[in-house]
C-alpha cells in the first residue's frame, strides 16, 4: 500500500495538481510516526511512509494548511474522511483547496499496548495475519495482532470514505460495531460506581492539553481555557473539580460535532479513556434527536448546533476568538 | 555488599513503611507503572520506569506558596510553609537520579526555593541499576551509567537479590534502619548482570546520539538553523513533553479564591503553551516555531550555557513515547547536528 | 523552614497616588511596621532594579523602581493601564495596602562604569520610568557625574509622565540640559515637535556621552539605528528590558533571552550584550 501511495504522491505533485502533500514521517524506531507535509518526490522517498503505526488523523491540520497558497494532497484514512467532512461543514476548511486520496486501513497498531505486555527494546514488527512477530534487542516475541490493535481501531465505525476525490484500493461500507458497549457498562453502573469511574480516570490528567490539542472539532481560534479568567485555564489540575471540569466541558463543547475518530484517548499520556466521554453524547444524540454520525455529511442539519455564514452572530464570535 | 533476597523486598517495604512514608513504582491496571505510597500487599512494577517522573516528589505539579487574607484596603499574608515528614522513595532509576541534580541546580541556586529544599532535605532517594532498557533509552549520551544510579542509596538486582550500598549519610542512615533484614553478600553475579547491561547500552539504537554539536558556545548556529520550522510543523502546542519531563521545571504563580481567603499556587506551565510568555501588550513568542525552539534550545544551549555545560535532559526517553507526534529531543539533536 | 523565601511578599501601603498622563499613575508605597506604623521604604535597590507588586487574588507583576535610591523616605512606581494587575492598581485609592518583594535584576552600573561620565538619557512615553530612577540618583551625587542630558518624548504633551517634576526640577538643576518632543503639534506646546529618534540626531549629541535609553521597542530600534549613524558605538548604550515575568529570580523559565534571564542577569543590558543573543524580545 505504501508503495502506491508515494507512487500516486510523486504523481500528483509532478503533474501540478497539488504543490504539497501531507502524510507521515518515518522516525528512528518502527512506530514513532510524526504528520509531516513533503514538498518534493525527494522528500517522500527519504521519509514518507505508511503502515501499521500510522494512525495519526491530519485532517486537523488541513485547517491551517487549506488556506495556504496551492492545493495540497491530503491521504485519509476512513476515519479521518468523517473529521475532514465535518470540519468542511463548519467552514473551517477550504475543501476546494485539499485533494483527498482516500486509502485503505485494515487497523492501526498501537505500541503501547505492545509494551503493556512487557516487550522492550523493539525494533521492528512483522504483521502476518493475526500474528504479531516484535522484533526486539532481546529477541523475537510473538503476539495477536487484535492484542496490538490500536483502541480507536477495535471498533471501527466506518470502512467507507465519506469524502474523497480518488480512492486508492476498494471503498468499504459503513459497519456495525460494538463501541457503545462500554457507554452501556457505565450506564448500568450505580452512580457511586461510575463517579468512582471516572475519578479514577480523570484523576491521572496532567492538564497537558493533549486531546484538546489533537482533536478535530477543538479548532476554536481562542479557547475558553486560554481564558485566565475562566478559573478552569489550561494547566494546574490544582483540583479534582478541575480535573472532571476540564474534560466534561470539553465533551459538551464537541458534542453533536465529534465524529469518533479516537485522537483523544490515542495521545492521552496518561491512557485516560475519553473517547467514552464523547461516545456517551453520540449515544444520547441518537436516541434523543435520532441516528446521527457527525461528519457522514456536509449539507445535514446538526443535532445541536449549526455553523452557517448568514449567522447573525457569526462576525461576533470570529473577532472574540482572534487573540 | 548488603542485600536482601527478592522473595523478602515486601517484608523490607512493610519494615519501612512503619517509620516513614515509602513510594514505591507500583502497576496501573493500565499496565503503566506510577510511584504510589506503599501499602500492604503492593509489588514492586517490573516496568523499566514510572509514565510520570520522579520530580513530583520534589517540584509538585501544583502547591500553595501562601495564603493572603484581603479585608478592605488590608492584607495579611500567611506563610502556609511546614516542615516536611521524611520520605523514602525507592526504585529511582538513573536517568531520573541525575534529574534531581539538574534541578537542584535551579531550584537550590541562590534565591533558594524553600518549598523545594524543604523536599528535597526530607527525601531519601534509594536508585535500582537498570537491567534491560528500552530502545527510547539514551541516558548514556549525557553520561549517565544506568548501572551505576545515582542517589543516597544505590541498589542492583541480580535476579536472586536487591544489593544495597549507602552513598552518603542520609544512605546509611536508611541502610541502618533496615540492616537486620539485611545479609552480606556475594556481587559475582551482579557484575555478571552489570556487564551484560552494559553490552545491551552499546547496541541499543540511541547508543550513539551525541551532545557534541551542542552546549553554550552553539547558541547562535542553533538558534538560527533553518529546521526549526520543518522539526516543529506538526507540533499541537501541547504540555505532554514538558509534564512527562523529568527536568522540566518551568511554572507559573497564580492567586486562587477560594471565597474564604486567596491561595497563591505555583503549577507546572508549559514553554509550549501559546499563553506561556504573552503580556498584556504582546508576545515575545508568538508562534509554535519559536515555543518550539525554547523548548529544546533551553536543553542543549540555554541550561549547559549557564551551569558548566550540564544538559538539561537525561535521557529517560519518556518524551519519545508519550509526544503525540512522536517528535522529540532525540530527532531535534539528530536534524541540528547535520551541518 | 524559618528561611524567608523570596516568593513570600512583604505588605506596603499605597500613601499618595499622581496621575501623571491618562493612563499613567505613580504610586508611592511606604512599608508598615510591625506596630503599625506607616513610613520608610519596603525594600532598598538600585537604579534599574525592579520589584515584583501584587494585589492577591488580581495577579502579580514586574515594575521597575521610580524613585531613586538616594529617597529614603518611600518607593515610587510608575505604572501605565495595559492590562488585568495595572487596571486594578489605578482604581486603587491612597490607604490600599498592595504586596511587593524584591529587589530583582541588575541595575544600572551607576557607581562603576557611569561614573565620571557625561550621560545622555533617552526616554519615550512611560520609557522614563526606570530612567528617573538613575536621573534622580545622579542629581543626588551631581559631583560623580559629568554633563546631563535628557531627551524625552511621548504621543502629545499630556503623556509626558513626571512632567512637573521635569520642569521644576530637572530644567532648573545646573548642567542638565532637558530636551522634550511631542509627536504632533498640540495646543499650548511650544517645544519641539517630531519622534524622539529624529531629534537626538539633529540634537546631535557628542559622542563622550554614555547612552541611557528606554521606550517602545520600535523606539529604541530606531534610535540606536541613528546613534550608530551619529558614531555612536553599542558599548555606550545601555537598555533596560520587559517581558512576562513569573518569579523574578530567574526559576520559571519565561523571561530568558537566549541564555539571559531578564528578571535576573538584566533587566539592564549593554547593546553590544544583546548581539549576542538572538533577537527573541
Amino acid at each position: 500500500m505504501q508503495e502506491a501511495i508515494i507512487s500516486r504522491a510523486k504523481q500528483l505533485l509532478a503533474d501540478g495538481t497539488v504543490n504539497r502533500v501531507i502524510g507521515w514521517k518515518r522516525g528512528e524506531f518502527a512506530y514513532d510516526i510524526t504528520p509531516a507535509i513533503f514538498e518534493s518526490p525527494e522528500e517522500i522517498d527519504a521519509d514518507f511512509v505508511y503502515d501499521d503505526f500510522t494512525s495519526a488523523n491530519v485532517s486537523k491540520y488541513l485547517v491551517k494548511e487549506s488556506r495556504k497558497e496551492g492545493k495540497i494532497l491530503a491521504f485519509l484514512k476512513t476515519c479521518d474522511t468523517y473529521s475532514l467532512n465535518q470540519l468542511t461543514k463548519e467552514h473551517r476548511v477550504d475543501r476546494d483547496n485539499i485533494y483527498v486520496v482516500g486509502i485503505p486501513s485494515d487497523g492501526k497498531l498501537d505500541v503501547e499496548k505492545i509494551k503493556a505486555k512487557g516487550i522492550t527494546g523493539i525494533t521492528g514488527v512483522e504483521r502476518n495475519g493475526d500474528i504479531l512477530t516484535v522484533k526486539t534487542i532481546y529477541g523475537d516475541e510473538t503476539m495477536s495482532v487484535a492484542d496490538a490493535m490500536s483502541n480507536k481501531c477495535l471498533s471501527c465505525k466506518s470502512k467507507k470514505h465519506v469524502t474523497y476525490d480518488e480512492l486508492i484500493g476498494e471503498d468499504g461500507e459503513v459497519t456495525d460495531t460494538n463501541r457503545f458497549d462500554m457507554v452501556e457498562k457505565l450506564e448500568n453502573m450505580t452512580s457511586q460506581e461510575r463517579y468512582d469511574f471516572w475519578r479514577n480516570e480523570l484523576s491521572k490528567c496532567i492538564r497537558c492539553n493533549a486531546c484538546r490539542n489533537v482533536c478535530p472539532a477543538c479548532t476554536c481560534e481562542n479557547c475558553v481555557f486560554n481564558n485566565p479568567d475562566s478559573g478552569v485555564e489550561n494547566k494546574a489540575a490544582a483540583d479534582s473539580f478541575e480535573e472532571n471540569m476540564f474534560h466534561i466541558i470539553r465533551a459538551f463543547h464537541v458534542a453533536g460535532r465529534c465524529t469518533d475518530c479516537g485522537e483523544c484517548s490515542r495521545v492521552c499520556p496518561q491512557n485516560i479513556p475519553l473517547h467514552l466521554l464523547n461516545r456517551k453524547f453520540i449515544k444520547d444524540i441518537n436516541s434523543l434527536y435520532g441516528e446521527y454520525q457527525a461528519g457522514a455529511d456536509t449539507t445535514s442539519k446538526a443535532p445541536l448546533n449549526n455553523y452557517t455564514f448568514d449567522d447573525c452572530e457569526a462576525s461576533i464570535v470570529h473577532e472574540r476568538g482572534v487573540e | 555488599m548488603l542485600k536482601i533476597s527478592i522473595e523478602k523486598l515486601n517484608g523490607l517495604f512493610k519494615a519501612v513503611a512503619e517509620k516513614q512514608t515509602l513510594y514505591i513504582p507500583a502497576d496501573r491496571a493500565d499496565g503503566a507503572s506510577e510511584y504510589k505510597k506503599y501499602e500492604d500487599g503492593m509489588t514492586l512494577s517490573k516496568n523499566l520506569n514510572t509514565l510520570r517522573s520522579a520530580k513530583d516528589f520534589f517540584f509538585p505539579q501544583t502547591e500553595n506558596l501562601a495564603d493572603f487574607k484581603v479585608e478592605g484596603k488590608k492584607i495579611e499574608v500567611i506563610d502556609i510553609r511546614e516542615e516536611a515528614e521524611d520520605f523514602v522513595v525507592f526504585g529511582v532509576r538513573a536517568c531520573d537520579a541525575r534529574s534531581f541534580t539538574i534541578l537542584d541546580k535551579v531550584f537550590l541556586s541562590e534565591p533558594v526555593d524553600s518549598y523545594y529544599k524543604n523536599r528535597r532535605e526530607h527525601g531519601t532517594i534509594v536508585t535500582m541499576a537498570c537491567a534491560k532498557p528500552a530502545e527510547t533509552c539514551f541516558c548514556g549520551t549525557f553520561g549517565i551509567d544506568p548501572t551505576e544510579p545515582e542517589g543516597d542509596v544505590s541498589c542492583w538486582s541480580d535476579g536472586d537479590s536487591i544489593f544495597f550500598r549507602p552513598n552518603n549519610e542520609k544512605g546509611q542512615k536508611f541502610v541502618d534502619s533496615v540492616s537486620e533484614l539485611l545479609e552480606d553478600g556475594d556481587t559475582a553475579k551482579l557484575d555478571e548482570t552489570k556487564a551484560q547491561t552494559k553490552e545491551i547500552m552499546a547496541k541499543l539504537p540511541l547508543a550513539n546520539l551525541s551532545t557534541e554539536a551542542f552546549g553554550g558556545d552553539t547558541l547562535m548556529e542553533h538558534f538560527k538553523s533553518e529546521k526549526w520550522a520543518e522539526l516543529s510543523e506538526s507540533c499541537l502546542g501541547c504540555g505532554t513533553c514538558t509534564f512527562v519531563c523529568p527536568t522540566c521545571q518551568c511554572y507559573d504563580i497564580k492567586d486562587f479564591n477560594t471565597g474564604h481567603g486567596i491561595k497563591r499556587f505555583r503549577c507546572w506551565d508549559s514553554c509550549m503553551y501559546s499563553d506561556f510568555t504573552k503580556m498584556a501588550h504582546g508576545n515575545i513568542r508568538n508562534s509554535q516555531l519559536e515555543r518550539f525552539r525554547q523548548r529544546f534550545m533551553h536543553k542543549l544551549v540555554y541550561f549547559p550555557s549557564n551551569n558548566n555545560g550540564e544538559f538539561g535532559c537525561v535521557g529517560c526517553g519518556r518524551c519519545l513515547s508519550k509526544c503525540p507526534i512522536s517528535m522529540n529531543i532525540v530527532k531535534v539533536m539528530k536534524a541540528l547536528e547535520v551541518k | 523552614m524559618n528561611a524567608n523565601d523570596t516568593l513570600i511578599p512583604y505588605i506596603g501601603v499605597v500613601t499618595d497616588i499622581r496621575e501623571d498622563t491618562p493612563d499613567v499613575k505613580t504610586f508611592r508605597v511606604n512599608a508598615i511596621a510591625p506596630d503599625g506604623t506607616v513610613g520608610g521604604k519596603v525594600f532598598e535597590h538600585m537604579p534599574g532594579q525592579c520589584a515584583m507588586l501584587s494585589v492577591p487574588g488580581v495577579g502579580e507583576g514586574m515594575f521597575s523602581i521610580t524613585s531613586s535610591p538616594t529617597n529614603k523616605e518611600f518607593m515610587e512606581f510608575s505604572i501605565k493601564k495595559c492590562g488585568c494587575l495595572t487596571t486594578w492598581l489605578h482604581a486603587m485609592e491612597v490607604g490600599q495596602q498592595i504586596t511587593l518583594r524584591g529587589p530583582y535584576g541588575n541595575h544600572f552600573p551607576v557607581e562603576t562604569d557611569l561614573k565620571g561620565k557625561d550621560l545622555l538619557f533617552i526616554a519615550g512615553g512611560i520609557g522614563l520610568a526606570p530612567l528617573r530612577s538613575v536621573i534622580n540618583y545622579v542629581r543626588d551625587n551631581r559631583a560623580n557625574y559629568g554633563d546631563v542630558q535628557i531627551i524625552y518624548g511621548s504621543r502629545s504633551k499630556d503623556d509626558l509622565v513626571d512632567y512637573q517634576e521635569i520642569i521644576n526640577e530637572w530644567c532648573n538643576d545646573d548642567g542638565i540640559t532637558v530636551n522634550l518632543t511631542i509627536d504632533r503639534e498640540q495646543e499650548g506646546w511650544d517645544g519641539h515637535v517630531g519622534f524622539v529618534p529624529n531629534y537626538v540626531k539633529e540634537l546631535n549629541p557628542s559622542l563622550s556621552k554614555t547612552v541611557l535609553i528606554c521606550g517602545p521597542p520600535i523606539m529604541i530600534k530606531f534610535t540606536l539605528a541613528g546613534l550608530k549613524e551619529l558614531g555612536f558605538t553599542e558599548t555606550q548604550v545601555y537598555t533596560t528590558m520587559e517581558l512576562r515575568m513569573k518569579c523574578a529570580v530567574g526559576k520559571c523559565g519565561r523571561c530568558n533571552i537566549g541564555d539571559k534571564y531578564v528578571c535576573k542577569d538584566g533587566p539592564v543590558f549593554r547593546f553590544d550584550q544583546l548581539d549576542e543573543l538572538p533577537d527573541e524580545y
